[in-house]
């Protein structure tokens, strides 16, 4: 981990990223990426990766949980292992628990949960790569990604942090501003000013408070408008690309058009390719590294030359799945099912 | 974590009264209710106390004792807080490891404790990146009248102030107070129907929708701050919170909590 640094502000009012105070990150927003979830979302900010998916509304379980006249909302933030410099130990900690509850509150009672009755909306967001600011980061996506699961909300949310670096409000810290700064403070809301989540810790004069949350808010309306823009863009592309499709199959035969090919691009086809490559390399690759040692005929040298060569391959192709952690668990399992039947062999 | 049962009529009443700007227990908006602390109430514990806002009642313990630092801050103490919400204090809580909500209380408390710099963690360093003192807060809920989180908040703190360090036990020198710089104090607020009350009964926790804690140090600046709840606030519902929890903290601080 980097020291503290001297200043983080130069004379010029620049930061260490050369943001200035009232900036915030590079955003970066894919909405439907994941092919199983009925909403989700890859979002960037800065150097956190987060990926949010959406699943319901849907039935219940444990059965006791249920609502009889609204649906309850389920949030669960979970940091990758990875995700961190020092590996952090998987599974919920005591601040993924809080942050899980800050961040449903903040949603909740902007989905319309009173129209799904006895049901559940799951939401759960995989932090990738944190780099200060996942809860926001988290939140951001999980928002866009029940739009896309076509959740009625009564609005997006958006969040954002401002915090404190020598003696100065800066918006959206950055992580040696977060570890060595003054104060932080998250918060979310909705484009018409409603704060639904805010928790500070640090030390902020009364003034400074006041001014951070306005600061914070601007932040979150930037934010607003470049999860609305990745919705529009998305949608009205794929409205366009159904409708040339419809046409097109009008034309042709009639058939039933296809899921469009563009929507879910890089994940979808990414996997089915990976997908197809492992049983790919399981079937050929077997059968060839057979027929190519059956000369020497020892038959337990052959099976391990094909064991770890498919091994290896195998984790080659893991590689290059984009860093998504639905994709990597499902490659996983697809690279333990494979494993499984060549020893089985 | 009950909420629902809440009758209607009850959350009317309290919405009407909020209207004609009264509370049900006839506390105007920013009146605490009643606060008892006393300090020193478990002789085995390091340091500890009792507190009763209203029908409120926790019990906090200190325990201190040398432990091994965390590898990346080897030079300062550790403070480990924890809080139950044992199901003697409500049918509401049941047994078991620590749910969402004791998990927040905690947390917060924590927050409030480490981010004033309450305690000076570097004159708790034994051997450097070997030994310092470890401080373990526990909260215990015996009680639950409502507002948990500023008993359990001040509950801490005045255990903190009252806490020795029992250097003598472990043959590492002399009893001495624990270095203490600041007093930070929670303040929480509940918002029902647009109305801001201060030191919610539990009756009007049940009601709102919406919490914020303010927690200020000494010289009247923020250290932590969490809303709690489903609902939103506004900016300038905010606002009015910070404001007059920083004066309700200055007033609890010199009327219990003064070295």
């Amino acid at each position: 981990m980097a020291d503290k640094p001297e200043k983080f502000i130069d004379e010029n009012g620049i930061r260490s990223d050369g943001r200035r105070a009232n900036e915030i990150r590079d955003v970066k927003i894919e909405v439907g990426v994941l092919s199983r979830a009925d909403g989700s979302c890859y979002l960037e900010f800065g150097k956190n990766k987060v990926m949010a998916a959406v699943y319901g509304p849907r039935e219940v379980h444990p059965r006791h949980q249920q609502k009889s006249n609204r649906a309850i909302v389920r949030y669960k933030y979970n940091m990758a292992s990875f995700s961190v410099e020092d590996r952090k130990r998987p599974g919920p900690d005591r601040r993924s628990i809080e942050v899980s509850k800050v961040s449903r509150e903040a949603l909740e009672d902007q989905i319309f949960t009173e129209y799904f009755p006895k049901s559940a909306i799951d939401v759960f967001v995989e932090v990738l790569q944190a780099d200060a600011g996942t809860r926001t980061a988290a939140l951001n996506a999980a928002s866009v990604a029940l739009a896309d699961a076509g959740i009625p909300m009564r609005s997006l949310v958006s969040a954002c942090a401002v915090g404190k670096v020598d003696d100065t409000l800066v918006l959206d810290l950055n992580k040696d501003e977060d570890n060595y700064g003054q104060a932080d403070m998250p918060i979310a809301m909705t484009p018409d000013g409603k704060i639904t989540l805010l928790q500070m810790d640090g030390h902020l004069t009364q003034e400074e408070f006041k001014q951070g949350l306005e600061m914070a808010q601007e932040g979150c309306r930037q934010v607003y408008e470049m999860q609305r823009k990745a919705l529009m863009d998305y949608y009205s592309k794929k409205t366009e690309v159904l409708s040339t499709e419809v046409t097109a199959a009008e034309d042709v035969k009639g058939d039933a058009p296809e899921e469009p090919e563009d929507v879910t691009q890089v994940e979808v086809l990414e996997d089915t390719e990976d997908t197809k490559k492992i049983d790919d390399t399981n079937e050929t690759g077997d059968t060839r590294e057979t027929e190519g040692t059956k000369e020497t005929g020892d038959t337990e040298e052959t099976e391990d030359t094909v064991k770890a060569g498919d091994v290896e391959e195998l984790e080659d192709s893991g590689e290059e799945v984009p860093d998504t952690g639905e994709n990597a668990d499902e490659t996983d399992g697809q690279m333990d099912e494979s494993e499984e039947e060549i020893s089985n062999e | 974590m009950n909420k629902e049962i809440v009758s209607i009529i009850q959350k009317d009443q309290l919405y009407n009264l909020m209207l004609k700007g009264e509370r049900a227990d006839g506390r105007a908006f920013d009146e605490t209710r009643e606060i008892k602390i006393e300090t020193g109430v478990i002789e085995k514990a390091e340091g500890s106390a009792s507190v009763e806002i209203g029908d409120t009642k926790i019990i906090a313990g200190v325990k201190i004792s040398p432990g091994t630092p965390f590898p990346d801050t080897p030079d300062v103490g550790v403070i480990i807080t924890s809080l139950e919400l044992i199901p003697l204090a409500s049918p509401e809580f049941e047994s078991g490891p620590p749910r969402e909500k004791a998990v927040e209380l905690a947390r917060v408390t924590d927050r409030g404790i480490r981010e004033s710099g309450a305690i000076d963690l570097k004159k708790l360093c034994i051997i450097e990146g070997e030994k310092v003192w470890m401080i373990f807060i526990d909260i215990h809920v015996l009680d639950d009248g409502g507002n948990i989180m500023d008993a359990a908040a001040l509950g801490s703190i005045a255990a903190l102030l009252t806490a020795t360090i029992p250097a003598e036990r472990y043959g590492l020198g002399e009893d001495a107070p624990l270095p203490m710089r600041d007093i930070p104090v929670s303040v929480t607020a509940v918002d029902i129907g647009g109305g801001i009350l201060f030191d919610p009964s539990l009756q009007e926790e049940r009601v709102a929708n919406t919490k914020l804690t303010v927690i200020p140090n000494q010289e009247g600046a923020i250290v932590g701050m969490q809303k709690s709840g489903n609902g939103s606030l506004s900016p300038d519902q905010i606002n009015h919170i910070v404001e007059v929890a920083c004066k309700k903290a200055q007033d609890i601080r010199e009327k219990f909590l003064e070295i």
